[in-house]
């Protein structure tokens, strides 16, 4: 007898079976995923990188031959505590809402003279070719642990950043019809056995977006917010995006509202 | 009335005034399809033309977030049905074993993946649950195990699984799921292999 023309009891029987088992072996999974994840919390390899972006953030460089100690990253120069947590803002001298790797190539430009191409030529490191971006992110964004995102979303420029934001995050196109809501418009999926964050709800987008940059175990470095958005746009077919751009700027805002009020978990530790 | 307040109606008509920021989603739109394109400057050009022009599909489910109004949806339903091009042989069903590889296999069309020579895979377990043995699924989509046990195997199912594969949004508006034979992603082959890996008797997903 074909599958399909058994009777509904017996269907349901053979459902009620096979469920069980198909939940644990699930389970069984999850519960692996975890305890990968505890090991690797044990140590997280991005403490080098805070350590390595201090001693860049100290040291003289440039043709100014300055340090980025005098940076003003939104709550005045030179002021580090805090600062990651109120990221991305409206800055009055660019005229512009920037994110933190926007803010820090501005300081590098400025205080240190060094040629905008020049600070923003290897944002994401390769093997043998470390990134002086991937370490001063993680050593700024440290500074902000244990405190609460606050990204501030009143100055009219933050505002139309969220707008744009908004509209970019659903926006569909490319080969595949993909936009960033095709994988963090629900909660509780995954991709292959990766959790995705719905990023319009405050519970996943606080737990998530607090904790970038992060290093990842599968790319042996930490990577950045502008990593994750320029990696989230390959896996969607789209080409690359530029660094730093308005875009990722406003995606960034729009994801920060949701996030608004997460403890500041970065740099984490990720697959 | 004035220009600007037959303009504020309109919009009010239509429902599209959310006025946090101070613009219209209109404003807001045209603001980020310029903000989209100053922002994919240094890749390839070919491929910066395909993301900024969207086709008409994309605009309407970006525009309501892939919860289209009834009208708008069945128009979408029934102009993507009816370009769907199904095998001339009039047969669906390919090589199971060819269908499993594709369904794992993710390259293409990512700026990174130069050899065109190489096919497309269809990347279908990043989103749904398949033949049992791959443990490494998502799900985006709904599972497919015994796909073919639980609906049949005739044709009317493989001419079904055939077309949304081929246009998943000729059955449902501003689906999640890419439309791989209508943009080119997948050949007829490729989806027959694929309809293969949920249809056949021998199949994993069925035995």
């Amino acid at each position: 007898m074909p599958f399909h023309r058994l009777p509904a009891a017996v269907l349901v029987g053979v459902l009620a079976a096979t469920l069980p088992c198909i939940c644990a072996a699930q389970q069984d999974t999850q519960k692996e995923i975890e305890r990968y994840r505890q090991l690797l919390a044990e140590g997280n390899p991005a403490d080098l990188f805070e350590a390595r972006g201090e001693e860049l953030w100290k040291t003289p460089r440039g043709p100014k031959k300055a340090s980025l100690e005098q940076c003003d990253l939104g709550l005045g120069a030179g002021v580090l505590k805090g600062a990651f947590a109120q990221l991305p803002r409206y800055f009055a001298d660019t005229d512009r809402v920037q994110d933190l790797e926007s803010r820090l190539v501005t300081c590098r430009v400025t205080l240190q003279g060094i040629d905008p191409a020049e600070a923003t030529r290897n944002p994401f490191s390769a093997p043998g070719r470390p990134s002086d971006m991937e370490a001063l992110a993680s050593f700024v964004a440290g500074q902000s642990r244990g405190m609460k995102l606050a990204a501030p979303l009143r100055h009219e420029k933050e505002l139309e950043a969220f707008r744009v934001g908004e509209q970019l995050f659903y926006r569909r196109a490319g080969p595949h019809d993909f936009a960033c809501v095709s994988c963090h418009g629900e909660n509780g999926k995954r991709i292959r056995l990766q959790e995705l964050p719905k990023l319009t709800d405050p519970h996943d987008a606080q737990k998530i977006f607090t904790t970038w940059p992060a290093y990842r175990v599968s790319q042996g470095s930490v990577r950045t917010m502008q990593h994750r958005l320029y990696d989230c746009y390959w896996q969607m077919r789209h080409p690359q995006m530029d660094y730093t751009s308005e875009a990722s700027i406003a995606l960034e805002v729009f994801m920060a509202k949701y996030a608004n009020s997460g403890e500041i978990q970065a740099p984490g530790l990720k697959r | 009335m004035k220009m600007r307040e037959v303009k504020f109606v309109a919009a009010l008509a239509l429902g599209l005034v959310g006025c946090a920021g101070g613009v219209s989603d209109d404003e807001a739109r045209a603001r980020a399809e310029q903000v989209f394109r100053e922002s994919f400057t240094h890749g390839n050009r070919q491929m910066a033309a395909r993301v900024e022009r969207q086709d008409e599909v994309q605009a309407l489910c970006s525009r309501y977030r892939n919860e289209p109004p009834k009208d708008v949806a069945e128009k979408i339903e029934r102009e993507q049905a009816a370009g769907i091009r199904y095998p001339a042989s009039g047969k669906f069903l390919g090589d199971w074993r060819q269908g499993e590889r594709i369904a794992q296999d993710g390259y293409g069309m990512r700026f990174t993946d130069p050899d065109t020579r190489r096919p497309n895979g269809g990347g279908c377990y990043n989103c749904h649950r398949i033949a049992p043995a791959e443990i490494s699924y998502g799900t985006i989509g709904p599972s497919l195990y015994r796909f073919g046990a639980l609906r049949g195997a005739g044709e009317a199912t493989q001419r079904y699984a055939y077309g949304k594969i081929y246009d998943s949004q000729a059955y449902l508006a501003c689906s999640h799921m890419p439309r791989f034979g209508h943009n080119g992603v997948l050949t007829e082959e490729q989806i027959m292999h694929l309809v293969a890996l949920l249809l056949d008797p021998d199949s994993p997903v069925n035995r």
